[in-house]
């Protein structure tokens, strides 16, 4: 897919809280094997913490990244599966917050893990066909995992914005997207239901890995190039194991994978979990370089972006802090605070 | 009594098969199976299942398969008996041809345990054991296996490392088998250092959860050669029970419905354990193949795992054992596993398997051996 108007990104900014519990003691606490844990650590928002505070915090640094007034955005769409509220807009509270209403559209949007990819997609469109200067999309979570179950070790809380504008005004240029969706099953949370359930091994082959490697082909097709062909490549990152199994499948080096995978070290922040990689890449990429972003959502689907790096990227990383300094920003607790901090412990 | 024979075998890949039901594997499967045959009529279908109402709520397996295969009015019931469903449906047919009730009989297992999700497939497994005094105390399939297997390395002195040859044998022979679900070799310390499921048990000492759906064509010895000129003989064919819970039984680390089936089918085929040349076996878990052959009357009690150890299990030792992967490495869709061992015997006597015999044992175990099936069969005499 393309747009009408040349279009790219103008303002990109992340936020990890600074809360970590390891996934040993996540194992030691359920007699677990400490060793054979899918990440080495995730991050946990704090009592305080929640989706919409800390996609305010990506807002605010996509906003000072991108410098542009906030009442000349046209939307602002929070994609996340941990609503604050079941019955009320994320969305309006982001944008009192930074300054953007009323004259604008605003909305929370719903995908599993690809939400704010999805936002993300419908910014393109948004800005891409004239309805509007600038479109906010950001993906955020804090995702939910239930006590015991192998989700437990990754569901992280994180997020990332990013401000979609005119492609002259970008640091990253907006090459083209796609987006493969079919009805899969593999992963879900009913209504009143605190922690979502999950097929297993099905949430493997023919969701994550069918999903995200026919999205990235045709994307690539219809845009004459190779995964491989790519500087940087960022997959939806449920764990270490599956991004790095995806590459392979791919024919994508190792090493493009590496700067945005980020799951490691904050766990898996499930609608920000590939847009907080990619702004691990853009806080690292050089002008003239190529970035491909693959998102996956549970239900299920991908959407895959192209982006080139422009020059003005070397300016504006340095207006916000970069994914780095809040990965390295972390306070250690143990099970116990961890679970009062999630609402775990119910009387 | 009528002299029964195998005229057709069939099956369908043993794995994770996600975009088909139940219906659709077992109606490959019967297919297959009669393909093999030649033929296109059976006047009676006896299904093998241990529990489509849990795993996909579906029940009256008979018509569904007969219906779904265009068997048309035939004679369709289901056999339940827990993983032993398949061992017990497949005696259900020969009975049946053996009496005359039937010429020609399909005898159809299947399970589709992949379509339920977290402990679900556990829970209703569980269902194999005594609930009110087993399950209701939350004792699982491998928790029981792993309480018997400790037992049995204490009582005979025995090593986690001989009892844990038997899936690695298994894995090597699955190799070979492209029906297996998992086709590749593991070394013994891949086994003992894998995930603990239930101590000593690890994920490796243990048969997976999967769908699979096998069958087989039987008829008289008199109609035979219509359909084949490679009949396979049901020499011998016996289901006995034991008592449901472990916590009744004289001991744990032998199963006395197996050595009553034995016993039974080697009186009827007239042979002696001597006499067998290879064995599909139990192998759900490690412990499980070793306690196989004992009681099956290979090795004296006690003996098993370091007969396995010594390699005499190995295509090419003294009695080949899961040739063509066994529950370990072909896979376990419970309801279903019987019929993949007459299956795989049957080609290995007829000449179309991995190993060239005139005989051959299968043994397919319900429960912790509440309910055990054995066959032998062989050549035309």
């Amino acid at each position: 897919m393309k747009t009408i108007k040349d279009v790219g990104i103008v303002g990109y900014g992340a936020y990890v809280p600074m809360y970590r519990i390891k996934n040993s003691d996540i194992a030691r606490v359920w007699g677990n094997d400490p060793v054979r844990v899918p990440v080495k650590e995730k991050s946990v928002p704090g009592p305080d913490e929640d989706a919409c505070t800390i996609a305010c915090e990506a807002a605010k640094n996509s906003l000072l990244r991108a410098g542009i007034d906030p009442h000349s955005l046209g939307a602002v769409w929070v994609g996340t599966e941990s609503k604050p509220y079941a019955v009320k807009p994320t969305a309006t509270i982001v944008a009192e917050v930074i300054g953007a209403t009323p004259a604008i559209n605003a909305a929370d949007w719903e995908f599993a893990c690809k939400a704010g990819t999805e936002a993300l997609q419908g910014a393109f469109g948004y800005v891409g066909s004239g309805m509007a200067p600038y479109a906010l999309a950001i993906g955020v979570d804090t995702a939910q995992g239930q006590p015991a179950d192998a989700l437990e070790y990754t569901a992280a809380a994180g997020g990332a914005g990013f401000i979609v504008g005119p492609a002259e005004e970008s640091l990253a240029h907006y090459e083209g997207s796609y987006s493969f969706v079919t009805d899969t099953p593999d992963f879900w949370r009913r209504q009143h239901e605190h922690y979502p359930k999950h097929a297993s091994r099905f949430t493997g082959t023919p969701a994550y890995f069918y999903h995200v490697t026919n999205a990235t082909r045709r994307m690539c097709d219809e845009l004459g190039k190779e995964p491989n062909d790519y500087d940087y490549v960022i997959f939806h990152q449920p764990n270490t194991k599956f991004p790095m199994a995806a590459a392979k499948m791919l024919g994508v080096d190792k090493e493009k994978v590496i700067p945005g995978l980020i799951s490691p070290y904050i766990g898996n922040t499930y609608a920000g979990s590939s847009l907080v990689g990619l702004a691990a890449v853009f806080d690292v990429a050089s002008p003239g370089e190529t970035v491909l972003c693959v998102s996956y959502g549970s239900g299920a689907g991908s959407d895959v972006f192209s982006f080139s790096v422009t020059e003005k990227i070397t300016e504006a990383r340095n207006k916000a802090p970069n994914l780095k300094s809040y990965v390295g920003r972390r306070l250690e607790i143990d099970y116990a605070t961890y679970a009062r901090y999630r609402g775990k412990i119910r009387m | 009594m009528q002299d029964v024979a195998i005229v057709g075998v069939g099956c369908t890949p043993v794995g994770e098969p996600w975009d088909k039901s139940l219906r659709e594997i077992a109606v490959d499967s019967t297919w297959n199976a009669l393909d093999d045959a030649g033929t296109d009529e059976v006047d009676g279908l006896v299904v093998g299942n241990m529990s489509s109402g849990n795993f996909i709520d579906q029940e009256s397996l008979g018509s569904l398969i007969a219906d779904y295969g265009g068997l048309g009015n035939i004679s369709a019931f289901k056999v339940e008996g827990a993983c032993g469903s398949a061992g017990a449906a497949f005696k259900a047919g020969v009975m049946a041809v053996a009496s005359g009730y039937h010429d020609v009989v399909c005898v159809t297992g299947v399970e589709k345990m992949t379509d339920v999700v977290g402990n679900s497939a556990t829970k209703i497994l569980a269902n194999a054991c005594d609930r009110e005094y087993e399950a209701i105390h939350g004792v699982t399939f491998v928790g029981l296996n792993a309480m018997i297997m400790k037992r049995y390395m204490h009582d005979y002195k025995v090593t986690r490392e001989q009892i844990s040859t038997f899936p690695v044998n298994s894995h090597k022979n699955g190799v070979k088998n492209p029906n297996a679900m998992f086709r590749r070799e593991i070394s013994l310390d891949t086994v003992l250092n894998s995930p603990m499921v239930a101590d000593p048990l690890t994920v490796m000492d243990c048969a997976p959860i999967c769908d699979g759906a096998a069958s087989v064509i039987l008829t008289t010895r008199e109609r035979a050669r219509e359909f084949t000129d490679t009949p396979v003989f049901i020499k011998g064919c016996s289901v006995k029970v034991d008592t449901i819970g472990v916590h009744d039984r004289a001991t744990v680390t032998s199963m006395a419905a197996t050595k009553a089936a034995a016993k039974d089918a080697f009186a009827q085929a007239k042979m002696e354990p001597k006499d067998i040349q290879t064995a599909e076996l139990h192998d759900a878990f490690s412990i499980m193949g070793v306690i196989g052959l004992e009681d099956l009357g290979f090795v004296a009690a006690g003996k098993g795992a370091k007969f396995a150890a010594d390699g005499e299990i190995a295509i090419g030792g003294k009695l080949p054992c899961c040739t063509m992967g066994g529950l370990k490495a072909r896979g376990h869709p419970v309801g279903a596993t019987g019929v993949y061992q007459i299956v795989e015997l049957a080609k290995n006597i007829r000449g179309d398997g991995v190993i060239d015999v005139e005989n051959g044992i299968a043994q397919n175990i319900g429960g912790t051996g509440s309910t055990v099936s054995v066959a032998i069969l062989g050549r035309d005499d």
